[in-house]
């Protein structure tokens, strides 16, 4: 049988069809609904790039759970779509990058892994008035300098360092006061320095003495002096600052050279909370305490975003949460905006009081850019898990301190 | 302070081993093809992921290794100078030394393609033993490598020349044409040379990795201290780069422990500077006639 349309038919069939999909298919029209592009820089290459392509996986999962539940309803399911780019670890191409992203039409980005990159890439970015919320930038710097551009969701060093420190008295407190010593080693670069500065300032005052305070460069090959010297000094614990490779060169140096210690207590250590290094390193790893950035474990979108790192074979790192954060953040400021217009997104995180991403902050409060009801928390090794012990209500586990005498 | 001072050059000597073991390859290449070899540090590289993931998947030990990686070393260097130095570079000294900076740009790139940028270290159970020496404490690893970097260098040294095909090398080395002209095949030995320096880096990457961590940055680590250590004994002399290697080990472990671990690396340099002021042609480094 053979049927024959004429040009009215088709017309009407058409009609039809394209009623029927519309009706019948809102996911086709959604979809044509134009995204938002959000950007994502960070250091995809060079010395920084494990921390970097963790980051842009953050992101990554957080644009997919956004765009799943929905997109951004206030502008129609808008999805977002991220537009990555390589700061290359260094600051004067990060700085290039925020061209590519303003070309790119980016209504806000997140980044960038490191104080110096960051500097440099919100800089750049004031210019066109293109809002930057950091995933990591831990310098004091980066709020000090008055760019209405600048958004730090995470905690500075400040804040990082007088947290682990209250935190360290209370251990020590609860434990009896039986540490009257410590050593610091950090790397010598502007974030373990000025780390280790305030370290130095404020640790007397927890009736803790320094005995011994060791910078080094990165990358730094031996570490068999630096542990040398803390045996020699004969300090109750080691406060260590250092990125992931000279962290475990480190702790491998003091295992070997039979240093004891009651704890290694670091401040925003490199490996620490790796759970890479605890996978690898077991033995050295177990009881070390880190004071640094991290989620609450607790809540439906960490568990999700956990179940989904594992999936994809990533391993769960600050950075994957922090850049998760930072895209909820952004999230949120289209939401309530109701617009992509780069001004109105600075004005919408400025007036943030977001409470729903996966870190265990109170509702976002930004002041000069810096979000004053962030703060880090305190996580020990513990078997082949890296647990929270500070805050109390985030705790996942009760701290061990001091830790077992080495057998 | 004083009671630092033995574990610190014992420490230091281990390292420098370490360096000189680095550093025999790179010296050879130099020594016969007159090429700084910009490759080596990512060569280095590639030696210890091969080291790691043969560890990984299939449980062979970095030791045990070596019977696989340093003949597949031989042959990748090999290949490399033959099918992409010699050709591309065309003859011209100047040529070689861009070839081989792409190569070590082409290599890590794509090393952070398909391994990505994290930092993976072998969990082997002998990793954190240590040796007791005159009351101080030697990292196993190290110690083996140490012994490994002296028999290397003899067993290098040997057949450089008490061999036929050392003395190839070293005629190809002194004067290509004349070489030629009695009959050795100049593109060989070269290609020879290149796998033996390879092999040589692959092996200093067997020995490095029970005790390092592996990224596709880490050349970079040791590529510095290794070109200084090839100069400073003299370019193309395998007891040079021996005895300097040895010589920058216990010279930085001693700057970090007078001077604090970000300055004592000065020390490395200082001696390095020295070393050109006093003796141009390196420590163990012949005289241009």
């Amino acid at each position: 049988m053979t049927h024959h349309i004429n040009r009215r038919g088709l017309l009407k069939a058409s009609g039809a069809m394209a009623l029927l999909s519309g009706l019948a298919s809102p996911a086709i029209l959604r979809a044509q609904t134009p995204a938002i592009k959000v950007g994502v820089l960070e250091p995809l290459t060079g010395n920084l790039a494990y921390n970097g392509n963790q980051c842009a996986a953050g992101a990554r999962f957080a644009a997919e759970a956004i765009n799943a539940a929905g997109g951004i309803k206030s502008m129609g399911g808008a999805p977002i779509e991220l537009v990555i780019v390589d700061a290359e670890s260094r600051p004067e191409v990060a700085a290039a990058a925020v061209d590519t992203l303003a070309e790119a039409g980016v209504c806000a980005f997140t980044g960038a892994s490191a104080s110096a990159l960051g500097l440099a890439s919100s800089q750049a970015a004031a210019k066109y008035d293109l809002a930057q919320v950091f995933s990591v930038g831990t310098a004091e710097a980066i709020v000090e300098r008055g760019l209405p551009n600048v958004f730090r969701f995470t905690p500075g060093v400040t804040k990082i360092t007088a947290v682990a420190l209250e935190n360290l008295g209370l251990l020590n407190e609860a434990a009896g006061k039986p540490v009257k010593t410590a050593a610091i080693v950090h790397e010598d670069g502007p974030f373990g320095s000025q780390l280790a500065g305030i370290v130095e300032t404020e640790l007397p005052k927890l009736g803790i003495e320094i005995v011994e305070k060791i910078a080094h460069p990165t990358p730094h090959r031996d570490f068999n002096n630096i542990a040398l010297r803390v045996k020699a000094s004969k300090a109750d614990i080691l406060i260590p600052t250092n990125y992931i490779n000279e962290y475990t060169l480190m702790t491998r140096a003091l295992q070997q050279q039979r240093v004891e210690l009651m704890a290694i207590y670091s401040i925003l250590g490199g490996a620490a909370s790796n759970i890479k290094f605890v996978r690898e390193n077991n033995d050295i790893a177990q009881y070390v305490i880190d004071c640094n950035h991290w989620y609450d474990p607790n809540k439906e979108a960490s568990k999700a975003l956990a179940a989904s790192a594992a999936g994809a074979g990533i391993d769960m790192t600050y950075d994957v949460m922090v850049a998760y954060a930072t895209i909820q953040v952004i999230a949120d400021a289209l939401e309530r905006s109701g617009s992509a217009d780069r001004k109105a997104m600075i004005e919408a995180l400025a007036a943030s009081d977001y409470d729903g991403s996966i870190m265990p902050y109170g509702p976002t409060k930004f002041v000069n850019g810096d979000n004053v009801n962030s703060r880090p928390v305190n996580l020990q090794v513990r078997g082949d898990k890296i647990e929270v012990i500070f805050p109390k209500e985030y705790a996942t586990i009760e701290p061990v301190f001091p830790r077992p005498a080495q057998g | 302070m004083s009671s630092l001072i033995l574990p610190a050059v014992l420490n230091g000597l281990t390292m420098g081993a370490v360096y000189a073991l680095i550093a025999l390859g790179l010296t050879l290449i130099y020594g016969v093809l007159h090429i700084i070899n910009f490759a080596h540090g990512s060569l280095l590289m590639l030696g210890l992921y091969a080291a790691y993931f043969l560890f990984h998947f299939w449980g062979i030990d970095p030791y045990l290794a070596i019977v696989i990686v340093v003949p597949a070393f031989f042959a990748l260097g090999y290949v490399l100078q033959r099918g992409i130095i010699a050709p591309m570079s065309a003859g011209s000294e100047q040529n070689v030394l861009l070839v081989t900076l792409a190569l070590s740009l082409v290599i890590d790139n794509l090393a952070l393609y398909f391994w990505t940028s994290n930092t993976r270290t072998a969990d082997i159970a002998y990793a954190y033993d240590t040796v007791e020496v005159l009351g101080a404490y030697l990292t196993l690893g190290r110690v083996i490598a140490f012994f490994a970097a002296l028999l290397v260098a003899g067993l290098m040294w040997l057949f450089m020349t008490r061999t036929r095909t050392g003395a190839a090398i070293r005629a190809v080395a002194i004067e290509k044409r004349g070489a030629e002209i009695v009959g050795i095949d100049v593109g060989h030995t070269y290609a020879l040379c290149f796998g033996i320096g390879t092999a040589c880096v692959a092996l200093a990457a067997c020995l490095l990795l029970p005790t390092f961590y592996v990224t596709p940055q880490v050349g970079y680590t040791f590529v510095l201290v290794a070109f200084t250590t090839v100069v400073m004994g003299g370019m193309g002399s395998l007891p040079g780069a021996l005895v300097a290697g040895l010589l920058l080990g216990v010279i930085e472990a001693l700057g970090g422990l007078f001077l604090g671990e970000s300055l004592g690396q000065l020390g490395i340099f200082v001696a390095f500077i020295l070393t050109l002021l006093f003796r141009p042609a390196g420590l163990l480094g012949r005289r241009p006639t």
